[in-house]
Formats: structure tokens, sequence, C-alpha cells
């Protein structure tokens, strides 16, 4: 099973956190909602431009900036 | 003295809700010392025992990146609140629980409320109440806020277990970090190191952590410890790094979630039906946040926000005037002519006034965006938005800041200010408080339809269209501007939650609203009312007496000399307007201002402007020596304008653009002080606005009049 960045997600597809590779603020931000390996996630939709992108993770909706996204590894269904 | 608590909780777990469900009307509300943060505090009774409520800011976690975890953490530490009511939302535990960890680790007594039974229950997730309370060792107490169903139960379960101590919770970090916490602990307690506020394991934690507020702590109480304590730290971090790829930040924050998932397993939370149902907030969600769909809807419902603050509030705001109105009314047949009855009226009259005006569309503002708030939609919209306000270094939340203010004309600025309260991102807000005032509040239109009226005549819609845009985008600009210079510094992350749609409670609307607009009143009001007496003065004094008559205006400019060569009619009251502080102020900046071709009298003007900007318009008519102009019908003063000397359109259009960003009348300036939390954002808004608008008008006017030539 492939690993992608969060950001390559179509809407939609599931997966399982494989690893974040944020420190200091955003990866504390991340990690303090829930973004950590192991925790399967499904893409909920994106915002008109595309960019931020909200899934859904242990039952609730978060939201995450593109370049933020790019922090984190998924390993897809 | 009754039992201290303290409602700590994730945003959305519904604390608010259950603080006025403890409360009911008993609170109240203030600031946390020295930073902007809201507190909330009450008292509640029952049976026999009192309680004193203390409202965190709700957090999702308790590390040092944001103002509210510290506000939260240091509160406990220092306050020693007899028990910690962590409020869960049952609905959403696995995450719910992430802060509780963390208060348990801090050896803080806590009693959890389960909140949102039903809707857990609507999902179809059991919880085994008993399981879970004795897995965590914690008083569990269900309850749905909402209804206050489960109050006295909790107040109950608090009563009974605030005296006892409970014991820290130790959660296995794997054997690498184990083994350093183990090593940190022991000479942390022989040292003594921070142990008179924290465990001795916490702030091991908050080492590898790399907790800038814990590390900063240490720093100053023994260096030698925290070269020390920082070694082990780095030690461990390279060790974690080259062996497992990762970092101890990492493996804590992972750690804390799989204890969590372990306590769940037990039996303790079973769903009955499938995880993946397509909720019913999902399905708004497809069609809310669509990409066709959704910017239009939001247009429709800012349009609707601004309907709904500015044409009902009419009515209370008309009623207000009525009443001063007639206030002044009275004043004025009770008192005679003088000092006194100028000052009773315009003074203190105009003053509170001026204070109350506001009152009805604050109310009004707050009710909309509280609304949209507690539905879930403000969240939706900062997420459709976001990508546009992002280059410029503001949020999506600002959105509504910037169309209270006047992003569609007709706004104001004050209530605009206090709107981007929604916004949780320190530098983002600083940004936005900053440059809303720069939109077209109702106060401005008058100003600009008089100038369109008397130069613009042909082209009037245009020219209002031009007007709107360019104040859009020199906030903008403005806000990028502040945002690569002064309030410097990265994107706060946008990692936010999209709350589940809700129909808010009538009774939490109410309280909200109230609350936020007495607090514009208590605080705001009585430095408004101060300033607007000292503005009084300054257009009054010094007076103008008859032997000053015969020999007027110090400055040599030519308008002094037409005075006194007699070329213009001089009535009294322009006469007494100029020898004012700020007919002074008005002449002796002319040297500057006539590079963008203002005179004096409109320099005084923008002097009066600063009290509130329609004012700019009926000074402009007593420097012009034309009495007393309505500014809603200024039809003599743009006739006058038009035929004075040194007025044409590219005149007017340079002070359009002056008006557009010069500084916010005090109001407002008052209120960007309150909500940035320092007179210093205040004074520069007015500095820095002001000498933004001249370059801008200096650059226009000078400009045109060369292409002109
Ligand atoms: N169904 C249900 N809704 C609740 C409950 N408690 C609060 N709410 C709603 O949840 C939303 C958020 O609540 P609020 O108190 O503002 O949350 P806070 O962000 O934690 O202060 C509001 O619309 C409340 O009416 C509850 O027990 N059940
Ligand atoms: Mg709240």
């Amino acid at each position: 099973m492939p690993y992608i960045q969060l950001r390559q997600m179509q809407v939609d597809q599931t997966g399982t956190i494989a690893g974040i590779k944020a420190r200091g603020e955003l990866g504390t931000r991340l990690r303090d909602m829930g973004l950590v390996p192991g925790k399967e996630i499904r893409i909920q939709g994106k915002a008109p431009l595309y960019d931020p992108v909200s899934l859904r993770i242990m039952g609730f909706t978060l939201t995450l900036r593109n370049n933020e996204a790019d922090h984190i590894l998924v390993e897809v269904n | 003295m009754g039992i201290a608590i303290a409602l700590a909780g994730n945003p959305n777990s519904g604390k608010t809700t259950l603080f006025n469900v403890l409360t009911g009307a008993r609170q109240h509300v203030g600031n946390y010392p020295g930073v902007t943060v809201e507190k909330k505090q009450g008292r509640c009774v029952s049976g026999i025992d009192e309680f004193h409520v203390v409202d965190l800011p709700g957090t999702y976690s308790l590390s040092a990146y944001s103002l509210e975890e510290v506000v939260a953490r240091d509160f406990i530490v220092k306050e020693q609140p007899a028990m910690v009511v962590n409020i869960v939302d049952a609905s959403n535990l696995e995450r719910n629980l992430y802060l509780t960890l963390q208060f348990m680790e801090m050896g803080i007594s806590v009693c959890i409320a389960l909140n949102m039974m039903d809707v857990a229950k609507k999902r179809g997730i059991d919880i085994d109440i008993a399981k879970l309370s004795s897995l965590l060792r914690l008083p569990v107490v269900p309850m749905v806020a909402r209804t206050g169903k489960g109050r006295d139960d909790l107040l109950k379960t608090v009563a009974d277990h605030a005296k006892t101590r409970t014991k820290s919770l130790k959660i296995s970090y794997g054997r690498d970090i184990d083994e350093a916490l183990d090593e940190m602990v022991e000479k942390i307690s022989s040292e003594h190191f921070l142990t008179d506020r924290y465990l001795p394991r916490w702030v091991a934690l908050k080492y590898l952590e790399n907790d800038v507020q814990i590390l900063e702590m240490g720093k100053e109480q023994n260096p030698q410890m925290d070269a020390w304590l920082s070694s082990v730290a780095r030690k461990l971090t390279h060790h974690l790094d080259t062996t497992l790829d990762t970092h101890p930040e990492g493996m804590i924050a992972d750690q804390r979630y799989g204890f969590i998932t372990s306590i769940l397993k037990q039996g303790v939370m079973t769903c009955t039906r499938n995880k993946n149902r397509i909720e019913t907030s999902d399905k708004i969600d497809k069609i809310v946040t669509h990409r066709f769909l959704g910017p239009m809807l939001m247009v429709a419902v800012l349009m609707g926000l601004y309907q709904f603050t500015f044409t009902y509030s009419a009515v209370p705001v008309g009623w207000c005037e009525d009443f001063f109105g007639w206030l002044a009314g009275r004043v004025d047949g009770l008192l005679s002519d003088g000092l006194l009855k100028s000052l009773v009226i315009s003074g203190i009259i105009d003053g509170v006034g001026g204070v109350l005006g506001f009152v009805p569309l604050i109310l009004f503002m707050f009710l909309g965006i509280s609304f949209l708030e507690d539905t879930g939609y403000l969240a939706r919209m900062a997420f459709m938005l976001d990508r546009i306000f992002r280059l410029f270094g503001l949020h999506g939340a600002s959105v509504m800041a910037f169309i209270v203010s006047g992003g569609i004309a007709g706004g104001c600025a004050v209530p605009g200010v206090m709107a981007a309260r929604t916004l949780k991102s320190p530098k983002e807000r600083l940004a936005t408080l900053l440059t809303v005032p720069f939109m077209n509040c109702g106060a401005k239109l008058p100003v600009y339809a008089l100038l369109v009226a008397a130069f613009f005549s042909e082209n009037q819609a245009r020219v209002m269209f031009i007007i709107t845009l360019i104040s859009w985008v020199g906030a903008l600009l403005v806000a990028k501007l502040l945002r690569s210079t002064v309030i410097q510094g990265p994107a706060t992350p946008f990692v936010m939650e999209l709350p589940p749609y809700r129909l808010p409670t009538f009774k939490g609307l109410a309280i909200h609203t109230w609350e936020r607009t007495w607090q514009y009143i208590k605080k705001a009001g009585t430095v408004i009312l101060g300033i607007s007496i000292i503005l009084w003065a300054m257009m009054t004094f010094p007076r103008l007496d008859t032997a000053t008559m015969a020999d007027p205006a110090p400055a040599g400019t030519q308008q002094a000399a037409a005075w006194q060569t007699g070329e213009e009619q001089v009535d009294p009251a322009a006469a007494a307007l100029r020898h004012s502080i700020a007919g002074r102020m008005g002449t002796a900046l002319e040297p500057v201002t006539r590079l963008a071709g203002f005179d004096w009298q409109t320099n005084i003007a923008l002097v009066g402007g600063f009290a509130a900007k329609e004012v700019v318009v009926s000074t402009l008519g007593t420097a012009y020596s034309l009495g007393n102009v309505d500014p809603e019908d200024a039809g003599s003063l743009s006739e006058r304008l038009q035929s004075a000397p040194g007025w044409g359109p590219i005149t007017a259009f340079s002070l359009i653009l002056f008006t557009i960003f010069y500084s916010p009348c005090f109001v407002a300036v008052v209120c960007i002080a309150k909500e940035a939390g320092s007179w210093k954002w205040g004074v520069f808004s007015m500095a820095f606005n002001t000498l933004l608008a001249l370059g801008v008008s200096i650059a226009f006017f000078q400009t045109a009049t060369w292409v002109m030539s």
C-alpha cells in the first residue's frame, strides 16, 4: 500500500496516518487535534479554491491548509 | 468562602452552556490580567454548598503555543481551584480526553462532566460511565448542559470530591523516554526545581516537549539545572531521531492517544451503528461548502447579517437620537447661552448620546454573529475564505469584521473591531483590528455623498464603486504590509474544527449578546465620554472675544489676509472655530496639507472628523461660514464648495482618499486599544493611518495636477 502526502488525497478517499513530519507549533497543533500515526481519516471536502481541505478523524471534522497537509504522510486504502 | 471550581474543556464542548446553567444570571465578565482573553466568573448555590465558578478559555491541549492554553494552565497553577470540572463531549470522547489526561498529569483533581449525552445517544455511541470512571479513577457525571440535565449531580459530585487529592497520572512513554524522565525527575526533586508550583514529572515532560514557558521559567530560576535538563532532552531527541526517526513531542502525543484508545477499547465505548455513516452535518456541508453554491450562499448570509445589523437597529438608534435630541432641547431651554450650556449640550449630551448610539448596532451585530458562530456556520465561512485572506496575512474569519465595518458600504468600525473577537489567531486578529477602519462606515458616506454630488455628479454610482474598491484593496494591502513589518511572523496554523451544525438556544444567544454589549458600555463608554469632552474643548477654546475679533488670525496665510481686508464675509461661528485649538491646528497644518490640496477649513473639518466622520460635513459648513449644515442634506455646502477657490474634482478626490485612510474616529480608536489589549495599538492606528492618508492624498494630488497641467 502506497504512502502519499495528505495534500494528494481525493475527496472521499480514506487512509491511515503514517507519520507527521512537522515539529514546533504546527506539529503540536496537529497532534493536539488527534493527527497521530495510526488514526484513520477520510477526506471530507475541499474549499472552493481547493485549499484548505476538511477531513474526518475520530468522528469529528478538521480543516487544514494544503501547506500544513504536506507534513502528513498517509497510507491510503 | 465557597468551593472554587474551574470549568475547562475543548471549544464547542458546551462549556459556556454549562457555565450559564450553573451560574444563571450571577456572572461577571472580565479579562485575565494583562491579556485580552475573556474571563467569566460566577457563583452558584446547591443545597448547603456554595460554588465559585471560573470559566477557563476553551482549549484542545495545554501546550504553551496559544495564549488560551497558557492562561488556562497558569490559572490552575496559581489559583489552585479545589476542582477542575472538565467538560467532555461524549460524542467526541477520544479527542476530548486528550486534554483530560494532561490535567491528570499535572496532578490536579479533575471531575469529568460528560456532556452531550443526547448527541452521543443519537449517534449510536454507548458509553459505560462506571467503567470510564474506574479506569481513569475520576468521578464522571453524564450531562445534557443544553437542558440542564445532570446539573445537581455534578455539583454534588464536586462537593463530595473537592477535598480529596487525586494521585497524578503516570503514562508510560516507552523505554527511552521513561528512562530519561526518571533521571530528570530525580534531580528535579532533589534540587526543588520549580517544584513549588509543578510536579517534577510534569516539569521533566515539558522539557522534553520543548515548552517555551517552562523553559524560560527554569532558566530564570536555576540556569544550571535548566542547562542540564535541556542537554538530557537534546540527547534523547538525537537518539530518537537516529533510531526511530521521531522526536519526543511526537512520541509523547502518540502515547497519550494510545493510552486513551486502550481505555476506550476496554468496553467503555461501543458503537451500535456504522461509524462511517454520513451524518446530517456532512450532508449540509456538501451544499454549504460546495464549490459554487457555497460562495453564493455566503454572500447571501453576509448581506443578511449586514441588513440585520444595520436595518433593524435603525429603529432603536432613532429612539436614542430622538431621546438625546429631546434632552438637548430641554437643556437648551433651561440654561442660558454660554459655556456651561455648550459643555452640557455639545460635550456631555452629545458624548453620552454618541456612546449609547452605538449600543443597538453592537447588540444586533453580536446577536447576528453569535448566531452564526453557535450554529457552526462561521467556521465554514472561515474555511471557504481562508485561501484569499491568507494571501494578505489575515484569516478566513477576518471577513466578518471587514463586512461589519463597512465592507458593504455603510457599516461601522466600532462593532467591526469587536467582531474580530471571533478570531483566535493573535497576529491575524491584530492585523484585522488595524485595517477594518479603512472600510466605508456609515459616517463616511455623508462626506463622500457631499463631494461626489458636488464634483462628480455625472458618475455618482461609478465613483462610489471606485471608493469601495479602493478601501478594500487598500485595507488588504496594508494588512499585508503590517504582517510583513510590525506584526511579522508566520501564519498561525489553520488546524481548526468544523463543529457539527447545531441550533443555538435563545438563552445562550441572549446572555452572550448582552454580556458583550455591556462590556462595551462599561469599558469603552467612560473613555469615550471623556474624549468627547476634550474634543469639545478643542473646538471651543480659546474663546474668541471682541478684542481678538479686531486682531484675528496669527498665521499669515492668504485666507487670513483675505479675512482682514474683508474680501470674504466671516460669521462669528466660523471665526470662533478658527480661533480654537482645532482651528489653530488646522491653520498650522496648512503648509503640509496644501500639498494634498486641503485648505485650513478642510483641516479643521478633518480634526472634527476624529470625533465622528460625519462631523467633517458639519464642521466644513461652519468653517465655510454656512452656519449649521445638516450632514444628511448638504446641498448648500455642495454649491459653496463648487465655487470655493482651490476646489475641483482633484481636490475632492484627494479628500475622499484622505477620508478613507486617515485616523479612525476616536470611538473606534478606543475599541481598537481595548481589543488589542494595549493603548499602543490605538495610538499606532491614529498616527499610522493619518500619515498613510496624507501620503496617498499628496501622491494623488501632485500626480493628478501634474498630469492635468
Ligand atoms: N444537543 C446538545 N447540545 C448542546 C449541549 N450542550 C451545549 N450544546 C450546544 O452546543 C453548542 C456549543 O456550546 P457552547 O456552550 O457555546 O460551547 P463552548 O464552545 O464549549 O462554550 C451550542 O449550540 C449549545 O447549544 C448538550 O448537552 N446537548
Ligand atoms: Mg464558549
